[in-house]
């Protein structure tokens, strides 16, 4: 068991910050889902029992559906999609001895500006998700799941149909899967790019063959969902937690907690942009960004952290002020973000936030759906607002438009799209309202954008060591 | 596609030939299985008939409509929503710059307007030779690699300028390429069958490029102390490391 044992997170909780620099990553994080991710055959089934794969299955199917349903919802399991809805609860919404089929949807649509965990996850390790669905649809007394994977990704789909092949060959899908006479078929269905299909009714009605656009909710799709049957629509990484959660008991998983209690569990955090070690970071719930950088080796040489997404682009940015906001629900809510996927994306003092989020106003205007008018017509009159004051054409009274545009898209839009659309404009505006009115004064972006390239500091500047 | 025709109406589309249609048929039956509603099967269904034709034509719309029992203009409503298909012949191997924020800030742009001015073709364009085509696409789901090109939706990672270059002359002058994460590159058509849900039968295809890439392992090394923390291992050789 090269796993790092569980972390005792009462002591640590309550701690003052650690001393910089002196972050104990063996202490710090807690690989379960990435574990074995460095061994050359995990995402195989052989490779997923040798670490005790599919252990938790039978010790699941054991139990009563409501008593599992129950436990997992005791563990404290939130969804890691972003929204951090109890996993449990999401369960227990589903009407029993209705009659009517059940399905799993699991949302592998995974694009969020700044987010991947799933892919990488479901590329070394798509069997801890088979065997959590496996779980999840005994709960729900489900006998058909889908796997919603975005189109953009083949090597993972190629791993996901060996992978269901091989957990068909093995009985853990097909008839009896879920006992004598109860089977479970799973279906792996490839998306064909559309960003709004992660919002889950669009990825139903995407999944029903149709244009992908949010429903008007109530129904949830609890009630009403795939096929106007009851259905569970969860994250790829939620599901994949259930096997660990089930084999190592909820006190384990209660126990990894940094943060608040409300936030329990392992996750993955994703670091990306100007860090000076990119990547996956397992860690549980409540872990700091100066942790991560600490332990990691900060920003890149010689630079500093300017701003920040706790959780895609969607989640209102933070800034260097907020380096010891504790990565849970409660935590970067009350730091007036989200905590969203926690893909943390870090851009350091030679990037220009305008064009940041120029750029992703970009993509908010060319993803949304246009079933709604606020989001459809404010996303494409914030691209051109947002492309003038880049260039410096702009006058200071279209900074105050820009917030009434996203203040008319913020919570009016059909879905939460619109919401993340404002979220970005809002938040820059918030911090960095002088880097914007710099742009209108200069007549123009006052950033040299080579200067941000991962190249800019010349290859060899990496092989310094760096004090974090 | 972007013609308006005014006045006369267009003429259906023409069918497929015949043993193309059989074959397809069978496919498409095999598809429809998967789903207890056909109209799921809509989605694969184009994945297929790009398979075909390399883009989805007016036949291959046609071909959805009459399987599943829709309309044409059902179709057309759908296969017009989704950004992976394709509405005109474009090249065997689609060429994608990942310039949302992240990866554009980190070097995409460049390596963007780079590719640009080497092929000669703007957004959206293929090579004269029939090659490559040349788009930006969103976020790819791989920020720790960035700045990434996506080429027929396998990765590849930690991109500059120059190794964008030397990737397209590679595939132009009809060479093996292998992505970091990924099978060795395979034609747009090809690709779109695995799309469709067909397993990709090539040997080693699944086993490609092994189990993770380096950024995905950065926090695992950390925890398993095989890597000091606070120093940094160079970005290429982290990739040696790993035996890649």
């Amino acid at each position: 068991m090269t796993t790092v044992a569980p972390h005792d997170g009462e002591q640590d909780g309550t701690s003052p910050q650690p001393e910089r620099g002196s972050a104990d990553p063996q202490k710090l994080l807690t690989p379960v889902l990435s574990a074995h991710w460095d061994e050359p055959d995990s995402y195989t089934l052989a490779g997923y029992r040798r670490h005790g794969g599919y252990r938790a299955l039978p010790k699941a199917l054991a139990m009563d559906p409501d008593d599992l349903i129950a436990y997992v919802k005791d563990a404290g399991l939130r969804g890691r999609g972003g929204a951090g809805f109890p996993t449990g609860m999401k369960w227990q919404f589903i009407p029993q001895g209705d009659g009517k089929p059940h399905y799993l949807v699991v949302n592998a649509d995974e694009s969020e500006p700044g987010t991947c965990k799933d892919i990488p996850l479901l590329f070394a390790n798509p069997h801890s998700l088979i065997e959590g669905i496996v779980i999840a649809c005994h709960a729900i007394r489900s006998n058909h799941a889908f796997i919603y994977l975005r189109g953009e990704v083949v090597p993972v789909l190629r791993r996901l149909h060996e992978a269901v092949r091989e957990a068909y060959e093995a009985g853990y899908l097909g008839p009896d899967a879920l006992g004598p006479g109860k089977g479970l078929e799973l279906t792996v269905h490839a998306g064909a790019g559309a960003y709004i299909c992660g919002e889950e009714t669009a990825l139903l009605d995407s999944l029903e063959g149709r244009r992908g656009q949010p429903r008007l909710r109530p129904p949830f799709p609890a009630v009403a969902g795939l096929y106007a049957c009851p259905t569970v629509v969860n994250n790829v990484e939620s599901i994949a937690s259930v096997p660990a959660l089930v084999d190592r008991g909820k006190d384990w998983f209660r126990s990894l907690a940094l943060g608040s209690e409300k936030s329990p569990g392992f996750t993955l955090y994703s670091l990306s942009g100007h860090v000076a070690r990119p990547g996956q970071y397992e860690a549980p719930l409540g872990i700091t960004l100066r942790q991560l950088l600490d332990m990691s080796g900060g920003m890149r040489p010689g630079h500093r952290l300017k701003f920040w997404t706790p959780g895609g682009s969607s989640t209102p940015l933070l800034t260097d002020e907020h380096l010891d906001v504790p990565l849970d629900y409660e935590g970067v809510g009350n730091a007036g973000s989200m905590l969203g996927t926690k893909a943390l994306q870090c851009f350091d003092e030679t990037t220009c936030v305008v064009r940041a989020v120029t750029r992703w106003t970009e993509f908010y205007a060319h993803e949304s759906c246009g079933k709604c008018t606020p989001c459809r017509e404010g996303t494409y009159w914030l691209v051109q607002l947002m492309r003038d004051i880049e260039a410096g054409k702009a006058s200071s009274a279209d900074l105050d438009k820009i917030a009434d545009i996203a203040d008319n898209i913020n919570g009016k839009s059909f879905c939460a799209l619109g919401d993340g659309a404002a979220s970005p404009i809002f938040s820059s505006l918030k911090y960095f309202r002088d880097e914007y009115e710099a742009h209108l004064a200069g007549r123009g972006c006052p950033f040299d954008p080579e200067k941000s390239t991962a190249w800019a500091d010349g290859p060899s500047s990496a092989h310094l060591e760096v004090n974090a | 596609m972007t013609s308006v025709e005014m006045g006369i109406p267009e003429m259906p589309a023409p069918d497929y030939p015949a043993e193309v249609r059989e074959r397809l048929e069978a496919e498409a039956r095999a598809i429809i299985a998967r789903y207890p509603d056909s109209r799921s099967a809509l989605l694969p269904m184009l994945h297929l008939v790009q398979s075909e034709e390399g883009h989805v034509t007016r036949t291959g719309q046609r071909f959805c409509a009459e399987m599943l029992e829709l309309t044409t203009a059902e179709v057309n409503a759908v296969a017009t929503f989704y950004t992976m298909y394709r509405r005109k012949p474009s090249g065997d191997y689609q060429v994608g710059v990942c310039t949302n924020t992240l990866c554009a800030v980190m070097g995409g742009d460049a390596i963007y307007a780079s590719l640009r001015e080497h092929l000669g073709v703007g957004d959206g364009e293929t090579t004269e030779d029939g090659k490559i085509t040349l788009e930006h696409v969103e976020c790819n789901a791989a920020c720790d690699f960035a700045p990434v090109v996506m080429v027929n939706w396998e990765f590849f990672d930690n991109q500059t300028p120059e190794s964008a270059r030397a990737l397209v002359d590679e595939l132009r002058a009809g060479r093996e390429v292998t992505p970091t994460r990924g099978a060795p590159l395979c034609t747009f058509k090809e690709t779109a069958r695995v799309l469709a849900g067909f397993p990709d039968e090539r040997p080693g295809a699944v086993e490609a490029s092994g189990s993770a890439g380096p950024a995905s392992l950065a926090g695992l090394r950390l925890a398993k102390g095989e890597s000091t923390p606070g120093v940094v291992a160079p970005r290429d050789a982290a990739s040696d490391e790993e035996g890649k």
